[in-house]
């Protein structure tokens, strides 16, 4: 009973938190713009045309759900990730499949762009997701030979150094309107969505993290290891196909939307598990999702507040929350050892 | 006569298409609990992994109920068979009733929601394996013998026909070895659950088992009751025992034998011998034994270490054949130890023997008169002394 108590307390505070974030997102900017403006030109749609309902429907509000859908897809991506490998500090970024889509999506745009003026948006996510699914790959090929922890994660950074500087090249050898195009998220970063992103992050997101949920009595089975899990009857094949392409696509939609983003995936889940002292898929994927969402919102708050008028890169800001977590984790760890 | 509950039909096993073991014909009734011995890398878990379905056999097949186990789903598969594994799992934030709980698997909606009945299940399952105490507690701060329970709970939980577990026991200390077995064997009597197990301690095998497979690459398989396999020849041979023996009515197992000449003659008998033995097995000392009766408690271990016995009929005195060979053995060796064995009408030649000794002025250690540690110290230096004068 105490346990249920404790899981309600944790999703009224993400709910609250979650309310919060939206708020001072909205409410904070370059640009001042009194609450009961902002009440106004969101709920009853006044003073359409002004430069502040600009600031408001076109900036703002797509930013900032942008920033939280995201968010809880990069969270998801990690968390699926750690179970599939049952490796605590999984995630998309650590394991170089961020990278990937980065590279894939990199390389794929300097070669169209000779050709056509702009890649559409679906493309990019479509791109990436592949991208992404080969660095999958190639990890999975490397991790049936180690068995080991940290090798895995060795690798993932390999992986993702080589996408890197691959990257890089294409970058050096790009023109100067394509440069401008990849810089935008070779740092990682929510500025520029548009409703159009919004659209299609909800469109990718929301059913895969459906998908997700759907798939928590298994994810549950696996989480006692792989030979356990096909003992009670889960086809394994399959259900490894279903997770790679899941989490996959998840940290495919990020990266062609912000941009690579590290430590989310990583921290969030972790922070979600030792709130709810429980690892139960069915009550800890929304509430890592939720978790992403704030944190992702309060990061990029912080992102494009504390400098302000200057913005940081939303990596940055989470590395800063996100890595003392990841280095707090594996030491905890070494000492139950 | 009853078809077994589950049997193999002209089984072979192995890795990527090479077989490692063929024709396995094996077959075990509802209830009855198979245990699979033999030496490390044998095949054991190979022939394991394909009766729960985790390997393909590469030809044969495998009869659960009167039909082929890979007729079934995988659910109803798993409501029949459950497994423990050789392989420690790690958890995050789960309790052991939550460990316990996912042996419910097969049984939950779609969503894996556990019902009032499921839970009490679980709580069952916990009982049974006497770990109630510990069901709230993380999984992962468990020691070794409580995760091994908790697991076999688990299992349990699934409310199978059968359970398989490879090595069991391995990582538990004694007491939860038999503690272990233990509720093996209850839920076979009572809940007529059929067991099949790999276990390395052959000892425990023998008490436990209903039936025996011994596994070894390369020998043939034998398959039958304990009473059946287990002979010194073929627990010899199943682990390729050249040195030291296993003994296969007490269970025991003796270091290797000390060859050469005896020059230390042990006057034994009543289980008086035995610490003598093994000390002097400790020395690498070769010594001569008698005069035993075939049935004494002294006598397999006598006959797993002396370099020389002299051993007589039961329930009869002792032949005059058997003392002459006796006092022969005795002129040659150097020291006489008395092992404090007490005399009666039948073994009176023990106490010519020893008369004869003092005689023939041996060196003669008492240990009525002193300690083991003492009797090693003596036989050191007395030993060191004939070592010098030989030479």
């Amino acid at each position: 009973m105490k346990r249920r108590i404790r899981i309600e307390i944790v999703y009224i505070i993400l709910i609250v938190l979650s309310i919060c974030a939206v708020v001072l997102n909205i409410n904070t900017g370059n640009i001042h713009i009194s609450p009961l403006r902002i009440f106004r030109i969101i709920f009853l749609k006044q003073g359409a045309g002004s430069a502040e309902f600009n600031i408001i429907w076109k900036i703002r509000l797509p930013r900032l759900l942008t920033a939280s859908i995201l968010g809880g897809a990069l969270a998801l991506s990690g968390y699926l990730l750690q179970t599939f490998f049952r490796n605590p500090i999984a995630g998309p970024f650590v394991l170089g499949i961020s990278s990937g889509a980065k590279m894939f999506l990199a390389v794929t745009m300097v070669f169209l762009l000779n050709y056509i003026p702009s890649m559409p948006v679906w493309a990019q996510v479509f791109t990436a997701f592949v991208g992404s699914l080969m660095a999958m790959l190639y990890v999975l090929v490397f991790a049936n030979r180690v068995h080991s922890m940290a090798m895995l994660l060795v690798i993932g950074i390999m992986i993702s150094y080589i996408c890197s500087a691959v990257t890089d090249v294409c970058i050096t050898f790009a023109n100067d309107s394509q440069i401008a195009n990849l810089t935008h998220w070779a740092m990682g970063s929510f500025s520029g969505s548009s409703w159009t992103t919004v659209q299609i992050a909800a469109a990718v997101v929301l059913p895969t993290a459906l998908i997700t949920y759907l798939c928590s009595k298994p994810i549950g089975a696996y989480q006692l290891g792989e030979g356990y899990a096909k003992s009670m009857g889960i086809n394994i094949k399959v259900f490894r196909v279903i997770i790679i392409v899941l989490s996959s696509l998840l940290s495919a939609c990020v990266t062609a939307l912000a941009g690579p983003i590290s430590f989310v995936g990583i921290a969030v889940p972790h922070i979600t598990r030792l709130l709810l002292r429980t690892s139960k898929p069915l009550i800890s994927i929304p509430a890592i999702f939720l978790t992403g969402m704030v944190f992702s919102m309060f990061c990029d708050l912080i992102a494009r507040t504390i400098f302000s008028p200057s913005e940081l890169a939303i990596g940055t800001v989470t590395a800063v929350f996100g890595a003392p977590i990841v280095i707090w984790l594996m030491v905890s760890r070494q000492k139950k050892h | 006569m009853l078809k077994p509950f589950i049997y193999t039909k002209d089984l072979s096993v192995g890795y990527h298409g090479k077989s490692l073991i063929s024709d396995i014909n094996i077959g075990i009734h509802k209830g009855k609990i198979l245990t699979l011995i033999g030496p490390n890398g044998s095949g054991k878990s190979t022939i394991l992994k394909n009766l729960i379905r985790e390997l393909r056999p590469l030809s044969g097949a495998v009869v659960l109920d009167g039909k082929d186990v890979y007729s079934y789903s995988g659910t109803n598969f798993a409501k029949e068979v459950a497994v423990v594994l050789t392989e420690r799992i790690q958890t995050e934030m789960m309790t052991c009733f939550d460990v316990v709980a996912m042996g419910r698997y097969p049984y939950t909606n779609y969503f894996g929601k556990l019902t009032k009945e499921d839970k009490e299940i679980v709580l069952q399952s916990l009982e049974m394996v006497h770990a109630m105490d510990i069901a709230e507690q993380d999984f992962n701060d468990l020691s070794d013998g409580q995760k091994q329970r908790v697991m076999l709970a688990r299992a349990i939980c699934q409310q199978p026909q059968v359970i398989v577990l490879d090595e069991p026991t391995s990582f538990l200390d004694i007491r939860h070895k038999i503690e272990l077995l233990d509720i093996l064997r209850k839920m076979a009597v009572r809940q007529q659950v059929t067991v099949i197990m790999s276990l390395h301690e052959i000892d425990l095998a023998y008490k436990i088992s209903d039936y025996i497979l011994t596994v070894n690459g390369k020998h043939q398989l034998q398959f039958g009751t304990p009473q059946q396999i287990y002979t010194q020849t073929n627990i010899r041979d199943l682990y390729e025992l050249s040195q030291g023996t296993y003994d296969v009515t007490s269970g025991s197992v003796e270091l290797a034998k000390v060859e050469g000449t005896p020059q230390i003659f042990v006057l034994g008998g009543c289980g008086y011998g035995v610490a003598v033995y093994r000390m002097l097995q400790r020395m690498q000392l070769p010594f001569a034994t008698g005069i035993l009766y075939e049935n004494d408690i002294d006598y397999p271990v006598a006959l797993a270490l002396a370099a020389q016995m002299i051993t007589a009929s039961p329930f009869e005195p002792i032949d005059e054949m058997v003392c002459q060979q006796a006092v022969m053995q005795l002129t040659q060796a150097q020291i006489v130890i008395d092992s404090g064995c007490p005399i009666g009408t039948f073994n009176a030649a023990q106490k010519q023997l020893r008369q004869l000794a003092t005689e023939a002025g041996k060196v003669i250690i008492d240990c009525k008169k002193q300690s083991l540690e003492e009797v090693e110290y003596v036989i050191q230096n007395s030993y060191k002394m004939f070592m010098q004068r030989k030479r």
